[in-house]
């Protein structure tokens, strides 16, 4: 009988690039089980937030994650919309689309490089941090910086998209399609890659939703919800696309279905810059009346969830901000468990964790995504193996 | 289902355990419920309607603490809270934790910063908070005071 073995990876480990520790417990080279514990750089951002008034607490909550820097303002301020119950100018909403849209293409090509390294696809993660690149350079036109946008307040956006800006921006956008598509022939067709995540950590349709999985993962499993579609809010009921669903919940499954959904979001992207009604940006809201308001928005790793309540003053009373990695990232256990040390950093890849949302924690640089190299976990692994073996003096 | 039917099968089934119901707008419903009838109506929620668990909102109301807990009805785009008020002295309800794993983590987190005891969760240790954390100092809790005299802050000075 086997022997079981604990790993234990992190809290601040060399391989991982956000403090987080998990707790692998190995018989031989299979995950029986798995612990993780959370909260090495828990912020406090939901009671920082109760000190901040409505207007500064956009700009608090846009620092919560560099990669979807964008969600937590808009779910914000959806929720403080909730509460007045104000209709945004319909220029406003086109924009806020935009803007997200935009943040989504640069965070599933984000994703997309880091899955290949973890593979050992250099050149896909090279690839696809060029043409995030480009998406950056769009995102800086359009909003002035790379990244933390500032675009969102309550009742409307801050910054108006210039119209001679617009058909520079879509000339950067279409010159990133040809690339993209190669890139989604060569997942679509690579037998390495194949053989590599297909069957590799599968999420059921149940367990999606047992664990209320949310976003790609969830939609990966085959379970079709996306909060742009359901609950349209902005500019998504206006224009036209398709909710991306793949049923089989392994890596695979994951990883083509956020390049087709970066295709949808150019299409979104360009349908929005095209259409952009002329008019107003700013509702100009003035008091929050007292009450308490849910803003929900399609983050690019799933549904970002605001809850807010406020007392008729100019500053919550409370503020909820569950980020989608908090429901994804329980689904870990899940889909790891049964499967090689080996396959464990891929599957946890899979679900894009983002600790900074999950813990509501310090910014970290982006690429502060991912725990650990494959090959190093592979070498970890059979070090262990070769320690336990000399232990037990076996051959 | 839509959510007229939705109401009504709320009412009819749970009427001795239903407090209030505040319909706030055409996507947002409020129901105020009995803290002991939570798992049963979570459950029906959850399972027999098939809504999506969301998250849970814990608050410190001063005289009471209150837990907003969020479904949402991704067809009919409806987001369904219930809300259940717990004594502030001994705050303790069922965990859901059991029913479905999405409010295991939530709860973890809840009792750590409110200070919630939820009965029959499986595994209530600390999720955010350093074990080191004192028992008896919620963060989210009104009256919070900084315990940990040697800690180094950012004055903002």
């Amino acid at each position: 009988m086997s022997k079981k073995t604990i790993v234990p990876i992190g809290p601040y480990h060399p391989l991982q690039e956000e403090p987080e520790f998990f707790t692998l417990t190995v018989e031989g080279e299979r995950v029986v089980d798995i612990d993780v514990r959370i909260g090495y750089n828990h912020r406090g951002i939901e009671k920082l937030s109760e000190s901040k008034t409505f207007d500064q607490s956009t700009f608090l909550v846009e620092r919560i994650c560099g990669i979807c820097s964008t969600s937590h303002p808009f779910a914000l301020v959806e929720a403080v919309e909730d509460i007045s119950g104000i209709e945004i100018p319909l220029r406003a909403q086109y924009i806020r689309t935009i803007i997200a849209e935009g943040e989504r293409i640069h965070s599933h090509l984000l994703w997309l490089g880091l899955a290949g390294h973890f593979l050992g696809y250099n050149t896909v993660y090279m690839w696809a941090w060029k043409l995030r690149e480009e998406i950056l350079d769009v995102m800086e036109i359009l909003s002035g910086n790379r990244n933390n946008y500032a675009m969102f307040k309550p009742g409307g956006v801050r910054r108006d998209i210039k119209s001679e800006d617009i058909p520079v921006v879509l000339k950067k956008i279409d010159s990133i399609i040809p690339t993209l598509e190669m890139l989604k022939k060569a997942i679509a067709d690579d037998p390495v890659l194949h053989a590599r995540t297909k069957g590799v950590g599968i999420l059921t349709k149940e367990e999606a939703i047992d664990y209320s999985a949310l976003g790609p993962v969830a939609r990966a499993s085959g379970v079709a919800k996306d909060v742009r579609k359901n609950s349209p809010y902005a500019a998504y009921d206006k224009v036209d696309w398709q909710i991306i669903v793949t049923p089989n919940g392994d890596v695979f499954d994951k990883l083509l279905l956020r390049v087709l959904e970066a295709f949808e979001s150019i299409k979104i992207l360009k349908a929005c810059l095209t259409a952009l009604p002329q008019g107003e940006i700013d509702a100009g809201i003035k008091n929050i009346p007292s009450g308490e308001g849910i803003g929900r928005i399609e983050a690019p790793r799933g549904e970002c969830f605001h809850y807010v309540r406020s007392d008729g003053t100019n500053r919550p009373v409370r503020h909820k901000v569950r980020a989608p990695t908090f429901m994804n990232l329980p689904t870990y256990k899940a889909t790891v468990v049964g499967e090689t040390i080996s396959d464990a950093t891929i599957i946890l890849a899979a679900i894009d964790p983002c600790y900074c949302c999950t813990e509501r924690l310090a910014v970290r640089d982006i690429k502060g995504k991912h725990l650990y190299n494959g090959q190093n976990l592979v070498k970890l692994s059979q070090e262990k193996t070769e320690r336990i073996r000399k232990k037990y003096g076996q051959k | 289902m839509q959510k007229q039917e939705i109401l009504d099968n709320l009412k009819q089934r749970f009427k001795d355990d239903i407090i209030d119901f505040f319909d706030k707008s055409p996507r947002r419903l409020y129901v105020g419920i009995k803290p002991e009838a939570l798992v049963k109506i979570s459950t029906y929620v959850f399972k027999d309607l098939g809504a999506r668990f969301n998250i849970a909102s814990g608050i410190d109301c001063r005289r009471h603490i209150e837990i907003l807990y969020h479904f949402t009805f991704d067809d009919i785009n409806l987001t369904v809270s219930l809300r259940v008020i717990l004594s502030r002295d001994t705050p303790r309800i069922d965990s859901l934790a059991k029913t479905f794993e999405a409010a295991n983590w939530i709860e973890r987190e809840m009792h750590e910063l409110l200070g919630i005891d939820f009965t029959g969760h499986p595994d209530l240790r600390k999720l955010l908070l350093p074990e080191n954390w004192p028992d008896g100092s919620y963060p989210l809790r009104y009256d919070y005071k900084e315990w940990d005299k040697d800690a180094i802050r950012d004055r903002g000075v």
